[in-house]
């Protein structure tokens, strides 16, 4: 592990972007593919090692004096120094978190590389698909390495046009086009926010720098001397505004209306950008600054708040929704809540912090599983050609690796013992539990029905009743290699991930933290998920009316969770009613008859005036003399009158 | 009677006015060249008698008549034949016809 | 106090002058109008006469009454059918034309006539002769006038090009 290492790591795909976006259009459709694939393949196994150097070699690079393993080793370049204080670095930050990214980075984007070449086969502007990988990955990447919280932004950026180049894959579909710029837009609003609490903090701590933010949060919270600003401490606006920014990247509520819409891309990359890396991005950067939002409690039950109001919206929305990726949208919003929750609740007094812990863990399993359900979604699409469950069922005949993969991934999401989510999700409600009971309840809650709708979506995509299928001359069968063979490997990574001693690895002190299970939280869990699961088989197994019933019996609800709450009609209210009558048209109002009116007065004027004299111009000799006479002897008379009166 | 400069100048100044009524006046373009003619004779004779009258052992006053009698041969030449020209198209020579030049 | 001869040659050439330029605006015949101007040029000679400048009074001769309007009478006859007569002045035009023919007459008239006990008769001069104005043009000495008589050459020379290449047929 040196320096070299961590340099290709992010090189890598950013040279694979290059390769492939200029010359891309030169190669076949395959050699892209490999090319982008074995790219990634590479960086796979640099990040792998780099991660393994990290958390277990005996290099002295990652072991102090005492023998201790350090928290966070830099490697550090001075990029931009504008004065003594003011340094811009970009550099390599290597901690658990970030190794951790690392290893889920490049899994999911490697297994999505591999998935696209069954899944984007044919397809037009696949070379280009594979360009805007690569940058993603670069993005990614070069964000969870990021040393300082500049830097991130770059990165931060980079990866918010790469999540809209890739949305916008399809560019000719109205539907998809505007779907990007909708991503674009709510999350460039919410970076606003981040980069006024980035502003802030650096104003007053003078540094953008986050190993020294986060060892001693004690001089930051120091350094802002007490300032207050409408009712609260700096800091904690500071904290807040930057939570803004990972609220739009990790879309919570109310910034989450972007999600949904951004199912418009592949679906891969859904299962890369919108499921496992990107939008866990706003997490990271809470969890990147995890000691100093321990110094502001406030903001950290903001984020408990909005955490878990997001949980819980978006899990009851996702019970009603008929597109199978938009189930899975609204359950990535939840599940990104949780953890969200997690890092909200953890307090270092309390059980040593072990909110924290969790909401790492779960985005490391919720990563793998939830790229695994989007993959099949995206083989189960391939299959039927439509999003919609209602022209799915009884798929487990005819695509058994699929169905069982699923199958998988769901009882994971749904925390069933011994898959990747019942640990990590154990864990989140051990710690919203110590926090208060009412967190412990809330979430347990959301657990349940995270378990319902998604058993919901499964049995009506794999039992249910059967669509003729050979009516519609085309019989669903399991996908080529390419694509079924991610699916295994997450699979049983998704089985066995649980497994993993995570509190030995990451936590936010770098003590270790030793997970044993909280039986009777992890019992009451269990027992709602498998209550919320029975639930689900009797009303979704076989067809029947039970679920139109019970549909009808809370209407009001239903069509209100079916339309997502009316949040985007909110939105469009408050922009097109609101914003642009009240004040976007009066601006524009102004714009046109004031600003641009004055200057067209002056052109009229210049006009009006030369139209009226143009007359004098009359080409007629005689007039001209005429004119010219009288104004010599007018001079002439001035001149006698002058020197007559004087 | 003393015959002095005062009587040379007022039949200049009168035959300078008909040239000038005449340049206004008048539609022919050759007639328009004929007044023009007289406004630059009226100078002529002014400059001639300003030099007999208040310099007489000078000549500049002459020479200058002298040029000034040169250059109107050029102009009226060059005047006729652009007339001569505007003719040939125009088959007139009004100079209300001649308003091209008009805004 | 003049002899009664120069006097009666004042007036003669005065009266001339004045009667022969009205007339010259006035008529309606452009031929005619051609002839007047002549009358006029001549009655101009006849003032450089009496000024004593006999050299000036025959190029007057020579070049004015010679050359431009025979010049003048050429194009009149090149250009214009016998028998044409200029049509009658629109009223408004004629009056615009009085009006700044006559507010010229005044205040140029007044500028004059205000001054005029600073005018002193004639002084007596030396014969200008032939030779003196040779030496004259051509000295490009102290009040020498080569420059000016290069000058005009010059612009006699682009004078006589460019009538050539404005009446050229085509």
């Amino acid at each position: 592990m040196d320096q070299i290492t961590s340099v290709l790591i992010l090189a890598l795909p950013l040279c694979m972007f290059l390769l492939l976006g200029v010359f891309g259009n030169k190669m076949s459709h395959k050699m892209a593919g490999i090319l982008g694939t074995l790219g990634m393949g590479v960086t796979l196994i640099l990040a792998y090692s780099t991660a393994f150097t990290y958390f277990f070699s005996g290099s002295e690079l990652f072991i102090d004096a005492a023998g201790n393993r350090l928290q966070s080793v830099v490697f550090d370049h001075t990029w931009l120094a504008f004065t003594d204080n003011l340094v811009i670095k970009l550099g390599f930050l290597l901690d658990p978190i970030s190794a951790m990214m690392l290893v889920v980075i490049t899994t999911i984007s490697f297994m999505v590389h591999l998935y696209s070449l069954g899944y984007m086969h044919g397809e037009t502007g696949f070379q280009r698909y594979y360009a805007f990988l690569s940058l993603f990955s670069f993005s990614m990447l070069g964000l969870v390495v990021a040393t300082n919280i500049f830097q991130m932004y770059i990165f931060w950026e980079l990866v918010g046009a790469s999540s809209y180049l890739l949305i916008g894959f399809y560019y000719t579909k109205p539907s998809a086009v505007s779907a990007s710029k909708k991503a674009f837009i709510v999350t460039r609003f919410a970076d606003l926010g981040f980069l006024v609490g980035i502003l802030i903090l650096s104003f007053y701590t003078n540094t953008f720098d986050f190993v020294s933010m986060t060892s001693n949060p004690q001089n930051v919270l120091a350094s802002t001397g007490g300032a207050m600003f409408m009712g609260g401490s700096v800091l904690t606006w500071a904290l807040v505004l930057i939570f803004m920014g990972g609220m739009g990247k990790s879309a919570m509520m109310p910034l989450h209306i972007w999600l949904p819409d951004a199912m418009e891309g592949p679906t891969p990359v859904s299962a890369l950008i919108h499921a496992a890396t990107m939008v866990v991005a706003g997490v990271f950067l809470v969890a990147r600054m995890f000691p100093v939002y321990l110094m502001e409690v406030t903001a950290l039950e903001i984020v408990t708040w909005v955490g878990a109001l997001t949980a819980l919206y978006a899990a009851i929305v996702a019970c009603t929704q008929v597109d199978i990726k938009r189930v899975l949208a609204f359950s990535t919003i939840s599940q990104i809540a949780f953890m969200m929750v997690a890092l909200g609740v953890a307090r270092d007094t309390i059980h040593e912090g072990v909110g924290y812990m969790a909401s790492m863990f779960h985005l490391f399993t919720h990563a793998m599983f939830k790229a695994l359900l989007f993959l099949g979604a995206g083989a189960l699409i391939h299959a039927v050609h439509s999003n919609d469950y209602t022209s799915m069922g009884g798929l487990r005949k005819y695509m058994p690796i699929t169905h069982i993969t699923f199958l998988i991934g769901c009882l994971a999401i749904a925390g069933i013992p011994p898959f990747a989510g019942f640990f990590s999700k154990d864990e989140i409600l051990v710690a919203a539990f110590e926090n208060s009971p009412l967190w412990g309840i809330w979430m347990t809650a959301v657990a349940g029905l995270t378990a319902f709708y998604m058993f919901r979506l499964y049995y009506r995509i794999f039992w249910w009743n059967e669509p003729d299928y050979e009516h519609h001359g085309h019989v669903p069968h399991d996908a080529p290699w390419t694509m079924t063979l991610p699916l295994i490997i997450l699979a049983a990574v998704s089985c066995v991930a649980g497994f993993i001693p995570f509190g030995e690895l990451v936590s936010w002190n770098r003590e270790a933290y030793h997970i044993h299970l909280n039986i009777p939280v992890a019992a009451t869990s269990v027992i709602v998920a498998v209550c919320a699961i029975a639930l689900a088989t009797v009303m979704y197994r076989k067809e029947n009316s039970l679920p139109d019933k019970v549909a009808n019996s809370v209407k009001g609800l239903w069509t209100a969770a079916y339309n997502r709450f009316y949040f985007d009609e909110l939105y469009l209210f408050i922009t097109h009613k609101i914003i642009f009558n009240l004040v976007s048209r009066p601006i524009a109002w102004f714009d046109r008859h004031i600003i641009d009116g004055s200057m067209d007065m002056f052109a009229t004027l210049a006009h009006k005036a030369s139209g009226a004299i143009k007359g004098l111009q009359s080409g007629n000799i005689q007039s001209y003399v005429l004119i010219y006479l009288m104004g010599a002897l007018l001079i002439g008379v001035v001149t006698v009158v002058c020197v007559v009166i004087l | 009677m003393d015959i002095n400069l005062m009587f040379y100048l007022i039949p200049s100044l009168i035959m300078f006015c008909c040239g000038v009524y005449g340049f206004i006046t008048r539609k022919n373009m050759i007639a328009i060249l004929i007044s023009l003619e007289l406004m630059l004779n009226a100078v002529d004779i002014n400059f001639v008698v300003f030099n007999r009258f208040l310099f007489p052992g000078e000549l500049e006053g002459m020479f200058f008549t002298l040029f000034a009698i040169a250059i109107a041969a050029a102009e009226t030449a060059l005047a006729i034949a652009i007339i001569i020209n505007i003719f040939r198209v125009t088959k007139n020579i009004d100079i209300r016809d001649l308003n091209k030049m008009k805004f | 106090m003049e002899s009664v001869g120069s006097i009666i040659m004042y007036w003669v050439v005065a009266i001339a002058i004045i009667l022969f330029s009205v007339l010259t605006v006035t008529t309606r015949k452009i031929l005619r109008s051609a002839t007047y101007l002549l009358f006029t040029l001549f009655a101009t000679a006849a003032v450089y006469f009496l000024m004593d400048y006999q050299f000036l009074g025959a190029v007057q001769i020579a070049v004015y009454a010679g050359g431009i309007v025979v010049l003048v009478v050429f194009s009149i006859l090149l250009t214009s059918k016998p028998g044409d007569k200029a049509e009658k002045l629109a009223s408004k035009k004629r009056a615009l034309g009085l009006l700044a023919a006559f507010a010229m007459l005044c205040v140029s008239g007044y500028a004059l006539l205000s001054r005029c006990g600073f005018f002193a008769k004639m002084p007596e001069m030396e014969e200008v002769g032939m030779k003196r104005i040779g030496a004259e043009l051509l000295s490009s000495g102290e009040g020498g006038m080569l420059l000016p008589f290069e000058a005009i050459s010059v612009l006699l020379l682009a004078c006589i090009i460019g009538g050539i290449v404005v009446a050229r047929k085509r």
